[in-house]
């Protein structure tokens, strides 16, 4: 039988957070897929990767609906909800403060989806990823 | 004129990595050499039949002298954490071969979406490492 470090399961909640970003998902769902209590897996998930599991969750789905906002012409509110987001304020306020400007004013600055290369989706979902310095998501702080 | 021979993989266990690249993935071996002068070390190596020249080391992760302990214990981590390899694998048909793994009981972390590229979809090996298959678009058609 194989040695296989304890985080070896907190990658299966990473990866389903990975697929099932657009389902109503939550950390209590990512801790059941690791097989962990929920206070227990937020610790391990972010002692393994830097970051608590709801941040991790948040970000992807930031870089998904960035994503939807450069490469169609989806409306900014379908965007929120098709990535599992269920409140449009506060996908405008975290979005605002991850990117530096509103949806609306970062799909402007991007130019159309045809003159992108063509990268695997999965390095850029991987690189494409904003790193979120605040926690709160009704906090007012700028981007730092 | 240089071409790739073989890419390589850190695993935890190569008999387990063996059953998944043959039975489930169905690749086929290109080499399996247990070699007891070198303290019982094994090459093992697997490829697809249609591509001869190109192999996939199933290398397990040494220990001293080659490797200190606490160097071993980082690579397993990060393995464990699916930061230490990828391959690319291509499909004529990623639907079919998707459809074919999955039967064969391979559990996918993405699957099959249409890509400005092609059709591709994801999965992972028994040690965490993340292998894609895609079905790349013939470029003259975009």
């Amino acid at each position: 039988m194989a040695f296989v470090p304890p985080a070896r399961h907190l990658l299966r909640a990473k990866d389903l957070a990975d697929a099932r970003y657009a389902e109503p998902l939550g950390v209590e769902d990512l801790a059941r897929a690791a097989g962990l209590s929920r206070a227990h897996f937020s610790r391990a998930f972010r002692a393994a990767f830097g970051e608590p599991p709801h941040v991790y969750l948040l970000t992807r789905r930031l870089e998904r609906a960035a994503a939807l906002l450069r490469t169609t012409d989806h409306a900014v509110a379908d965007i929120c909800f098709s990535v599992g987001l269920k409140s449009l304020g506060s996908f405008t306020t975290s979005f605002t403060r991850t990117y530096g400007m509103p949806p609306a004013a970062y799909r402007a600055a991007f130019p159309p989806a045809a003159d992108r290369a063509l990268v695997p989706t999965c390095v850029l979902r991987a690189y494409g990823r904003p790193q979120r310095r605040t926690f709160g998501e009704d906090s007012s702080r700028a981007p730092v | 004129m240089i071409t790739i021979a073989n890419a390589q993989l850190w695993v935890h266990d190569q008999d387990e990595a063996l059953a998944f690249y043959t039975e489930k993935v169905g690749l086929e071996v290109r080499a399996d050499v247990t070699l007891p002068e070198m303290g019982g070390f094994r090459w093992l190596t697997v490829g697809p039949a249609g591509q001869p020249d190109m192999a996939i080391v199933l290398m397990p992760v040494p220990g001293p002298p080659l490797m200190d302990d606490d160097s071993a214990g980082q690579v397993r981590a990060l393995m464990a954490k699916g930061y230490a390899g990828t391959i690319f694998l291509a499909t004529d048909d990623c639907w079919a071969s998707y459809e074919e793994l999955t039967g064969r009981g391979v559990e996918f972390v993405e699957t099959p979406e249409e890509r400005p590229y092609g059709i591709d979809s994801g999965f992972r090996d028994p040690s965490g490492n993340h292998l894609r298959l895609t079905q790349v678009r013939d470029l003259a058609t975009l």
